[in-house]
């Protein structure tokens, strides 16, 4: 599996998901500057990492949606190449327009840094296989904003269409996102944005290893 | 130039006798500019001039230290050809005045001194102090500078991992907020601040340059009055984007050989990197200050030399590579240029607009700087203890105890850091010490601070030994050698005999201690003038410790892990409760001496938890502090949900046994089928060991006593939010 994170100016856990892909494929991914002219065509995954994008000054994400290699992962994920977006990455899919709604400032105002309990809404993807449907994960979140917000038609159209990926189960909702949402996918399903940390919950000594599974779907049906 | 005069020089914070010192190194009248300079340079937070000749006795060597203090942070060799780099640094009277951007731009002054030697920062740490609960700046104190603490450490992408809050009215008018960066470099490819050789260029990089800040070191260097919130615009304001840009800006030049000298512009900015880089370097610079990218216009000299605006560094490069390093910090989007040149007359020269603006010696303004002996006094000796009454029921004073203050979980505080980042955090916030791995090893560090103002307050030197054992305690219970320390020294005005007093026996004591426990002093920082309307803060000597385990998998967590295993009190308990929080809380006395400090019982204690852990054969350990044996016991309970039942020996006074604070205690389990042996090797060492219960059931239960761990909780977990969400 040959893959790219994309770094911008302040994104800061592109280490983190590396080892996380690496761990999972034995292959390190491409750190890809933001300025570089182009994204090379045989890229299997691109990847939108964490962090404060240009500081996040503006609404999350939302310098990094407009910067020019966004224009060519926009083109590339509306021709089917997987993306994957985590945290600021999750911010900078809506910003785009490759994910409907947005995500607001936590419901507590504060940054938000835990472990957290969400499930598998489905199972069935490139990003999920190696989950059983309405597992139940433990993963790490750190974010400010991920109060994700949809109007109620977008909700039950994500509902109804299954794009629901992963939900906070119920009471261990960090953020106050409608209807507990985690993560979603794009109606064709090769993008994922969530805020969690997956990569972040790969390795034992650091307690959960829940995140594995993700990196081990995507090493599946990309090798 | 018009000459300035003593009235500014005093206005400066200046005093007569050092306005006259001036006239005499100058053998004329400084200009305004150049007095600016003068003023911060010899200000008390630069020149460090009540406090150098005690710092000089504190031990600074051992054959692991790679540079002590008098750089921009010290560094220790832990095998492998890694060093780590670290140091702690106060940002007090900025976050009192204006708490998010005090508390995130002291984070931010001391990452850069952690990167600007070369190493890429790893680990946060902070030791607060507020005033009392209840006083009404406590709240909006607490959620500013947790949130600039979390606003900019978050943003830089590096995880906050341990920390320490206490509570007390002598903070009221001066909280304490005192930031550690831990950072991981090459052997090889440590950067130092000296600016050698004549003829180099010297190089601006990093942010613009705007008025905010202008006196920074000044204010620090005074008191506080009623009128300190009009310095409200001497506070720095943050940029974490641009600083995180700076370092991965910095850490690419420095993988090349382009650099000769480094230094971040903190406090006193342009002047005390300028000056320093060239006292260090044996060198001068001239400085044109037209160069200097400046993000307001009008700005004058004075202004530039006093700016404290953030994320700036000034560098001293080899010839002919300016463009190599021009072009990384422009992919950076970084402002980068060369402002000056160094020389060979041990001069700061500085020039504006076509004139000389100011030409000063380089050692008046950094080694010749005024040092003072100022005259201390004994402080007065606690009163021996009254005796102390024993509570209605044990386990409502345990209740009273988990709930208080400065015992009651800070997860309110820490789940605002970001502790997961570089997935590394083996332990986060809530054991003895955090432990994070180096990353392709099998090495962990061990990172804790700690003090207990109210002992220094009652024994300045026990006090502060009993800080520096702690600090070593608390690496020692999760399986680490303890290899050094930084330590920040939080006084009041010096000028008072009685608070040098503090100051004096407190170093003193940190020395001792640190000498007997082979944990020498690499780096530090003194904030002094912690006082308003002259009420000075309890004397607060942070200590930063950094261990080393080999092997991390081989850590000790405090958690028990399983019911059914052997409990064991490690080191004497004499019931010790001056001091104490059971007096404090649930008798409104601070009273009597702090527990005493023996460094050789210490040692011999540690030594064997730590054999204990190496081998395996401890499941869980806790040291005892705060609150005292029964609040250790509560934690690793609570920590993993399963309870303890705990026998008293039949001659100890209950309320003095589990609430006393004696030093060189740890709370052990073990698997019952080991106890003895263990306890056997225990009293071969001379470690004192009793058995104190058995983990299991979902309460403490001592003395006939039921507690429910959930009733614990409860009052453990529900303190802090409620105070932070009280209306």
């Amino acid at each position: 599996m040959k893959a790219a994170v994309v770094v911008f100016p302040g994104s800061n856990r592109e280490h983190d998901v590396a080892a996380a892909l690496e761990r999972a494929s034995g292959q390190a991914p491409k750190l890809v500057w933001h300025g570089e002219a182009s994204l090379d065509d045989d890229y299997d995954l691109i990847v939108l990492p964490g962090g404060f994008s240009y500081g996040d000054y503006l609404r999350c994400g939302a310098m990094a949606a407009h910067s020019p290699i966004t224009r060519e992962i926009i083109h590339k994920a509306n021709n089917g190449t997987p993306v994957l977006g985590i945290c600021n990455g999750f911010q900078i899919l809506t910003e785009t327009g490759l994910l409907p709604g947005a995500l607001m400032r936590n419901a507590s105002l504060k940054f938000a840094s835990r472990y957290v309990r969400m499930r598998v809404e489905a199972a069935n993807t490139m990003f999920t296989s190696r989950y059983k449907p309405g597992q139940e994960l433990v993963v790490p979140v750190a974010h400010g904003d991920g109060n994700y917000f949809a109007d109620d038609a977008t909700l039950d159209e994500l509902e109804g269409e299954g794009r629901v990926a992963f939900r906070y189960v119920a009471n261990d909702n960090p953020n106050g996102a409608s209807r507990d949402i985690a993560g979603i996918f794009n109606a064709k399903r090769n993008v994922l944005g969530l805020m969690p940390h997956p990569e972040n919950a790969t390795d034992p000594l650091l307690g959960s290893t829940d995140g594995k599974p993700l990196f081990d779907s995507l090493v599946s049906a990309l090798s | 130039m018009t000459p300035a005069t003593l009235e500014q020089a005093l206005d400066h914070g200046l005093s007569a006798d050092e306005w006259k010192s001036i006239l005499r190194i100058l053998n004329r009248a400084p200009n305004f500019t150049e007095l600016g300079i003068f003023s911060v340079m010899w200000s008390e937070h630069c020149s460090y001039k009540s406090s150098r000749v005690h710092l000089r006795t504190l031990p600074t060597k051992a054959p692991w230290v790679i540079q002590g203090p008098g750089e921009n942070a010290g560094v220790i060799d832990i095998g492998d050809g890694q060093a780590v780099i670290f140091k702690m640094e106060s940002h007090n009277h900025p976050s009192f005045i204006e708490p998010y951007q005090g508390a995130a731009t002291g984070v931010g002054g001391i990452m850069r001194d952690v990167f600007t030697m070369g190493a890429r920062p790893i680990a946060m740490l902070n030791a607060l102090r507020f005033g009392e609960p209840h006083h009404p700046k406590t709240q909006h104190l607490v959620s500013g500078v947790v949130a600039g603490i979390g606003g900019y450490g978050n943003c830089m992408g590096v995880p906050t991992v341990a920390g320490e809050v206490n509570f007390h009215r002598a903070y009221n008018g001066n909280i304490l907020v005192n930031a550690m960066c831990v950072g991981l470099a090459r052997t090889d490819k440590i950067f130092l601040s000296a600016a050698k050789g004549a003829g180099n260029p010297v190089v601006y990089v990093g942010s613009k340059t705007g008025r905010d800040g202008i006196h920074g070191a000044t204010m620090a260097s005074a008191e506080f009055d009623d009128a300190s919130e009009e310095k409200r615009p001497t506070v720095q304001v943050g940029d974490p984007f641009t600083e995180k840009l700076l370092l991965e800006a910095c850490l690419e030049l420095m993988a090349t050989d382009a650099i000769i000298g480094i230094q971040d512009m903190g406090a006193a900015g342009l002047t005390s990197s300028s000056c320093e880089m060239a006292d260090k370097g044996g060198s001068g610079i001239e400085l044109d200050l037209d160069r200097v990218p400046c993000r307001e216009t009008g700005m004058t000299a004075y202004e530039m030399m006093l700016s404290e605006s953030q994320e700036r560094m000034l560098m001293v490069l080899k010839p002919g590579r300016e463009a190599e390093a021009e072009k990384i910090f422009r992919k950076w989007e970084l402002d980068f240029a060369i402002i000056g040149v160094t020389t060979d007359t041990r001069r700061l020269v500085l020039t504006y607009k076509g004139s000389v603006v100011a030409d000063l010696p380089v050692s008046a303004l950094a080694d010749d700087a005024p040092l003072y002996e100022r005259p201390w006094q004994e402080p007065k000796r606690a009163a021996p203890l009254g005796p102390v009454p024993a509570p209605k029921d044990i386990g409502e004073a345990l209740v009273t105890l988990i709930g208080s203050p400065d015992l009651c979980s800070r997860r309110w505080i820490y789940e605002q850091y970001d502790t997961t980042i570089m997935g590394n955090t083996v332990q986060r916030p809530g054991g003895d010490a955090a432990v994070v791995r180096i990353e392709g090893t099998t090495k962990g560090l061990a990172l804790k601070t700690d003090v207990t103002p109210r002992y220094v307050e009652a024994d300045p030197y026990m006090g502060a030994m009993q800080a520096v054992a702690e600090t070593w305690r608390n690496i020692t219970a999760v399986g680490a050698t303890p290899l050094a320390i930084t330590d920040n020294l939080n006084f009041g005005n010096p000028q008072r005999p009685e608070v040098m007093g503090q100051f004096v026996l407190a170093v003193r004591g940190i020395g001792d201690a640190c000498r007997a426990l082979d944990f020498p002093v690499v780096s530090g920082n003194v904030s002094l003038y912690n006082e308003t309307n002259g009420q000075a803060i309890l004397p607060t000597p942070a200590i930063g410790g950094v261990g080393l385990i080999a092997d991390v998998s081989r850590q000790a967590t405090l958690a028990f892990k399983a019911a059914g295993e052997t409990i064991l009190v490690l080191g004497e308990t004499k019931g010790h409760l001056g001091q104490s929080l059971y007096l404090r809380e649930l008798l409104d006395r601070e009273e009597g001496p702090p527990p005493p400090v023996d460094l050789k019982v210490e040692r011999r204690n540690g030594e064997f938890v730590r054999s204990l852990i190496a081998a395996g054969r401890a499941t869980a350990v806790h040291d005892i502090s705060d609150g005292g044996l029964l609040i250790a016991v509560a934690e690793m309970a609570m920590a993993s949900g399963i309870g303890a039942e705990l026998r008293l020996p039949a001659n100890a006074t209950p309320h003095a046994f589990l609430f006393g604070e004696d030093q060189a205690r740890y709370i052990v389990t073990v698997r019952s089928a080991e106890a003895d042996a263990i306890m056997a090797a225990a009293a071969r060492e001379s470690v004192p060991v009793l058995r104190l219960g058995m983990t299991g059931g979902s309460a403490i239960s001592v003395a006939n006593k039921q507690t429910p761990l959930s009733r614990l909780r409860d009052a453990y977990e529900g303190w802090l939010p409620k105070l932070m969400s009280a209306a």
